[in-house]
């Protein structure tokens, strides 16, 4: 059986550091991370990460928590079984050659995927798509020679205007400090 | 006003309120130490070896609730205070230390004494900071300060190059608040979770609380008695919790676990309601996780989310600081009797030995540790080291006041109560500070005395020479055939070792000198070792082996209840 993911989408300080203890964090508690990707988000100095986490619903409830815990990291959503659009992309550099050529296009244009670069030997396809497409794109390339795959791993949003259903900081506000020991 | 890094942090420290930092200077620290002259309402305490200075900030800290300052110099120093920073980390101390680093151009280069020490304690600090920019040194001492005291408190490391230290800037004073807009130490207490908790509590018939640390740090033992008291519910207190309700209380179970008296076993094996306060279900206090309180429902009251069903399953969670969280559940909670509940664990108590020992003619750590808590009465703070004697002071000494007793629970640090018991006297000039050390672990900090020595901190530091590491022996003789690797080992005569480093030190090897040497050292004006020549092989009991649960409990099968 599959082990169970979460998605977990956390706004982050962008400064440096954090990004080594949120994989530090989840390295010593022993959770696997199946993708992490970040970068800037809308709010300046503030950089959005979105960790696709393997673990069953233990792992996923302390994920959520040691992450909100870390100070640096200002909002954890778990947005596991949200209405979401998650997308990724990948590089794929596979062999072709004149003969073959016209058939790889034909895969790479039904996967609505781009030709960024051709040399005589080798072709770089760029696609994205959600982990399933990405996964059979790889698929009906293997046969032709894939020669190097690159993945960026998940970024994932929740659709519509709404906020997460499970958005932990909502569930417990950040308070303000009240005082000391 | 330009001042220099150094001036700054002494400045900031200076504002927070730090009356004293131990600490070891080197050569990425010495602008700071340099300064420390134009400081002199700082005191400074040189100890030998940097663990110490984190320890000795630690039990400063336990025995104050102030932050604890220690101060290490790169490299090697950073890293020797390490393993204090880490017995700070799992017992939730408030402690900032205060570390040099090679200057801004060197770092990453692998200079002399260079290490990344953020890096090496970021999983055993609360938060960290390298500090690249001077002018950001007022904030990063106030928000160090800030995050090491506040919710669930724990060491903060600011790691400082030595040219940031030599470095002019403009200094503006010491920030107000501390701009920290990631931190959220205290969550709001949930009403409606509470009145849920409150029902809980009306409806059961065998309730227990058990206390940890965190009912210490919050000093909410007042609250704690209130609620036991106004819903008549039994109080076992952890390792770490001991103190936090009265030792002598007719609601007083004593302590739970691996070495916890048979009653305090019993008696969470049959609650049907379970509320932790402060604590975080340890696996020395669970046993199997499975198997401890599996008729119970459980509440827990902690200030870490995190905590909540990590360890154990529990049904409700109150997050928030525990004064608050029975600020608001006290009021609620019905005056309630269960007389045959509080019976039943008072006949459990009959019933079973787990506090006696036997009569012997050789001197017993028990017997020792006994006499010692009647001659204290609980007005003194006790400081411990780690292994069989900590175990048995657990067992015999009776605090009615919280935060008199320091031990080092989740790292269990050998060693600890040297350093540890000295800063708990330079925070508490005015009490006796007893050391209960064990042969093995004193001599992993021992050379402290002589801070001691140096700066008149007056420790009455017992040892147990028993020649072994003993509950390591324990082990060997239950789980490995009595095969004794590496546990035996030869004690220096403390006595002289006493004498060398210039304080009093006595060998107590009879029985009717124990009493005798207790009121000889706390006559005594400055440090004394009283070295306690005991019996070698004896067990600590009740033990349940790790992992275990009530039917795999053992008493000690030298006694028995008569004898209790």
């Amino acid at each position: 059986m599959a082990v169970p993911r979460q998605i977990l989408v956390a706004l982050v300080e962008d400064k440096p550091g954090v990004l080594n203890r949120v994989a530090g964090l989840f390295r010593r508690r022993g959770f696997n991370i199946a993708s992490l990707a970040v970068g800037h988000s809308e709010t300046p100095n503030m950089s959005r990460m979105t960790i696709v986490v393997e673990g069953d619903e233990g792992v996923r409830q302390q994920a959520a928590r040691q992450l909100r815990k870390l100070i640096g990291v200002m909002e954890v959503r778990d947005i596991t079984d949200d209405a979401i659009v998650a997308r990724e992309l990948t590089l794929i550099k596979v062999k072709a050659l004149p003969d073959n050529r016209s058939d790889i296009i034909s895969i790479v244009e039904i996967f609505r995927g781009d030709i960024v670069d051709v040399e005589p030997d080798s072709m770089v396809i760029q696609a994205t798509g959600d982990e399933n497409k990405i996964e059979a794109l790889h698929k009906m390339l293997k046969p032709f020679g894939v020669l190097e795959i690159m993945r960026t791993g998940q970024v994932a949003m929740v659709r519509g205007s709404a906020e997460s259903t499970k958005n932990l900081s909502q569930v417990r506000p950040k308070f303000k400090d009240i005082g000391g020991v | 006003m330009k001042l220099t890094g150094s001036q700054i942090v002494l400045e900031c420290l200076k504002a927070e309120g730090v009356d004293v930092m131990f600490g070891l200077p080197g050569g990425a620290i010495l602008p700071f130490y340099q300064t420390l002259p134009e400081y002199p309402e700082i005191r400074h305490i040189l100890v030998r070896h940097e663990q110490g200075a984190a320890m000795a900030a630690d039990g400063y800290a336990r025995s104050t609730g102030k932050v604890g300052v220690c101060i290490a110099t790169s490299g090697p120093g950073a890293t020797n205070l390490v393993t204090g920073i880490m017995t700070a980390h799992m017992d939730s101390v408030p402690i900032v230390a205060i570390t040099g680093q090679v200057p801004r151009a060197m770092i990453g280069k692998d200079a002399f004494q260079e290490s990344d020490v953020t890096g090496i304690t970021l999983p055993i600090t609360k938060h960290n900071y390298l500090v690249m920019d001077t002018r950001e040194l007022p904030m990063v001492i106030k928000k160090a300060f800030h995050i090491a005291r506040t919710g669930r408190p724990g060491p903060v490391l600011v790691d400082i190059p030595k040219d940031v230290q030599q470095e002019e800037v403009e200094f503006e004073g010491y920030p107000e608040e501390a701009d920290l807009r990631t931190y959220s130490p205290v969550a709001e207490v949930d009403p409606a979770e509470v009145k849920k908790a409150a029902r809980m509590i009306d409806q059961a018939k065998r309730p227990i609380i058990i206390a940890g640390r965190g009912v210490n740090i919050s000093r909410a033992h007042g609250l704690l008695q209130e609620l036991a008291e106004k819903a008549q519910i039994p109080v076992i207190t952890t390792l770490l919790g001991i103190g936090s309700f009265p030792g002598r209380h007719l609601l007083s179970v004593g302590m739970p676990g691996m070495h916890g008296v048979a009653w305090a076993t019993l008696a969470i094996d049959e609650a049907d309601l379970l509320i932790g306060i402060g604590m975080r279900f340890d696996d020395r206090v669970t046993g199997d996780p499975n198997l401890f309180a599996h008729r119970a429902k459980k509440i827990h009251i902690d200030i870490d989310e995190t905590e909540i069903s990590k360890n154990v399953k529990v049904d409700l969670a109150l997050v928030s600081d525990v004064n608050k969280v029975l600020g608001a559940l006290n009021p609620l909670v019905k005056h309630n009797t269960h007389p045959e509940w509080v019976e039943c664990i008072d006949r459990w108590r009959r019933e079973h030995p787990s506090l006696a020992f036997r009569e012997t003619e050789d001197l017993l750590p028990q017997f020792i540790l006994k006499h010692l808590n009647e001659e204290t009465q609980g007005d003194a703070i006790v400081v411990t080291g780690v292994g069989q004697h900590q175990m048995w002071a657990a067992q015999h000494f009776c605090f009615e006041k919280p935060n008199r007793f320091i031990t080092s629970g989740g790292s269990g640090t050998m060693g600890y109560e040297v350093p540890a018991s000295m800063g708990a006297q330079v925070g508490n000039p005015d009490t006796t500070v007893w050391a209960i050390c064990g042969d093995g672990g004193f001599q992993m900090t021992m050379p402290e005395v002589l801070t001691m020595v140096e700066n008149n901190i007056p420790v009455k530091l017992v040892i147990m020479n028993n020649g072994t590491h003993g509950m390591v022996r324990q082990w060997q003789e239950l789980f490995y055939n009595k095969s004794y690797v590496a546990t035996l080992f030869q004690t220096p005569d403390f006595v002289k070792l006493a004498e060398a480093f210039g304080c009093k030190g006595l060998r107590i090897t009879e029985k009717d000198q124990v009493v005798p040497a207790f009121h000889q050292a706390m006559k005594h004006d400055g440090p004394v070792i009283l070295d306690f020549v005991v019996r070698a092989v004896e067990n600590v009991y009740p033990f349940i082996p790790p992992g275990g649960s009530r039917a795999s409990m053992e008493e000690d099968p030298n006694v028995s209840v008569a004898m209790g």
